[in-house]
């Protein structure tokens, strides 16, 4: 599947390489093409032994959510958390769906646990955090987007991290929405980086669609993607899908995590998208996870990896 | 107006003198499997509708008017809704958590 063997030199904008590392599947991409081998291989470990800047992307912890397959949540996300860990990551994405139901004890317990890894860690909020009073209790806790509704940018490690916000006001019959109020934002973010900047956006509904009948995907993200069409290295962190994807379009790889709490089916392949309630014995764990993503300089691959609890 | 004084009376022969007294019957619709069931439903004005959860998702029930005519909280497993509609006309509705799930209660 890979285009080049060799990271492309030529590639002027590609001066960087993310590697996401774990205990599961590693997802390279070089010259745009994505490729996978497990980890263990030699070629993983060399990627991984590259070091650098490293963080985790978590997702859809649904803290409140108590039905089959998985009556108790906070569990799998302790698990997934001490998985976090053991990487020494510099910090953490969450993209969303904190929560199970907005309220508060969720929220707090939560914060709790998620602040107990002494990890820094930066929210996108999902539908289940702000349905209720313009997300409020979510903002309370997280308030890194509070001003603005949701969405903000950071710098660190010579990486621009953009949050976005794109589960408010989400319209009958539609899917996600990032608004002209947030696009104007980016425009402005981005006007003032060089196309060399590698650039990380994280938001909860996947900034591609994925499956529209199920409103997996987002209304306006044509705009997004012609705003970061001048940068080399773009990675797209979603969530709210419960299962890992990736797709390339361009400089641009999108991916979405798993859940910590509990797995939804292929796009399409249930008459709903609720959790898949029916897992064989054991097969819970495979199914929920974090991502480690480690950015490695001149190179020009870009490596992903999912980390299942389990397998 | 007309279905407020329906609520507020309360003796049995009243009720019976008052037309369309079968309104007065609370109407479900059952959520389920990520949409609603059933995804139309007609009713004459003053009848209480109620929306019972029984999915594993939460979910909720929110107008599409502006301004809406009515919002549900987020309904957990088991959780209900009611809307009394007094006046006659179509009211359609959505889940804000997934907003491809679209119903809608006639009343006349």
């Amino acid at each position: 599947m890979r285009k080049d063997d060799t990271p492309n030199q030529d590639r002027r904008h590609a001066l960087e390489c993310m590697l996401w590392g774990g205990s599961g599947l590693l997802w390279t991409v070089a010259g745009g093409v994505p490729r996978s081998s497990l980890l263990g291989t030699p070629e993983a470990h060399a990627q991984s032994a590259q070091g650098g800047f490293s963080f985790v992307h978590i997702s859809d912890t649904h803290l409140g959510f108590n039905m089959a397959p998985n009556p108790d949540p906070t569990v799998t996300l302790q698990e997934s958390l001490e998985r976090a860990k053991s990487f020494r990551p510099a910090m953490m994405l969450h993209t969303g769906d904190v929560t199970h139901l907005s309220r508060p004890g969720e929220f707090d317990r939560a914060a709790q646990i998620i602040n107990a890894t002494g990890i820094e860690t930066h929210y996108a909020p999902g539908e289940h955090d702000v349905v209720e009073d313009d997300g409020k209790d979510f903002f309370q806790r997280f308030p890194q987007g509070a001003r603005t509704g949701g969405f903000y940018s950071f710098d660190q490690a010579g990486v621009h991290f953009i949050c976005l916000n794109n589960v408010t006001n989400l319209q009958a019959g539609k899917m996600g929405m990032i608004g002209a109020q947030q696009l104007h934002f980016l425009e402005q973010d981005l006007s003032a980086r060089s196309a060399s900047t590698p650039i990380v956006v994280f938001a909860h509904i996947p900034l591609w669609v994925v499956h529209e009948p199920w409103g997996w995907g987002t209304e306006d993200s044509a705009q997004l993607l012609r705003l970061l069409a001048r940068f080399g290295s773009v990675t797209v962190l979603n969530g709210h899908i419960h299962q890992t994807m990736q797709k390339v379009e361009g400089h641009v790889a999108f991916h979405t995590g798993m859940s910590t709490a509990f797995p939804q089916p292929a796009p399409g392949s249930r008459p709903s998208a609720g959790p898949i309630r029916d897992l064989p014995p054991g097969e819970l764990r495979k199914l929920l996870g974090v991502n480690r993503v480690t950015r490695v300089q001149n190179q020009a691959a870009l490596a992903v990896v999912s980390s299942p609890l389990e397998g | 107006m007309q279905s407020r004084r329906f609520l507020l009376a309360s003796a049995p022969a009243l009720l019976a003198a008052i037309p369309m007294a079968q309104a007065q019957q609370p109407a479900t619709v059952t959520i389920d499997d990520h949409d609603y069931a059933p995804r139309e439903l007609r009713v004459a004005p003053g009848t209480k509708v109620v929306w019972n959860n029984k999915d594993d998702t939460p979910h909720n029930v929110v107008s599409t008017d502006n301004p809406r005519a009515f919002r549900s909280r987020i309904l957990d497993t088991d959780e209900v809704f009611e809307f009394t509609f007094a006046s006659p006309g179509t009211y359609s509705y959505y889940c804000s958590l997934h907003p491809h799930m679209q119903g809608r209660i006639v009343v006349g």
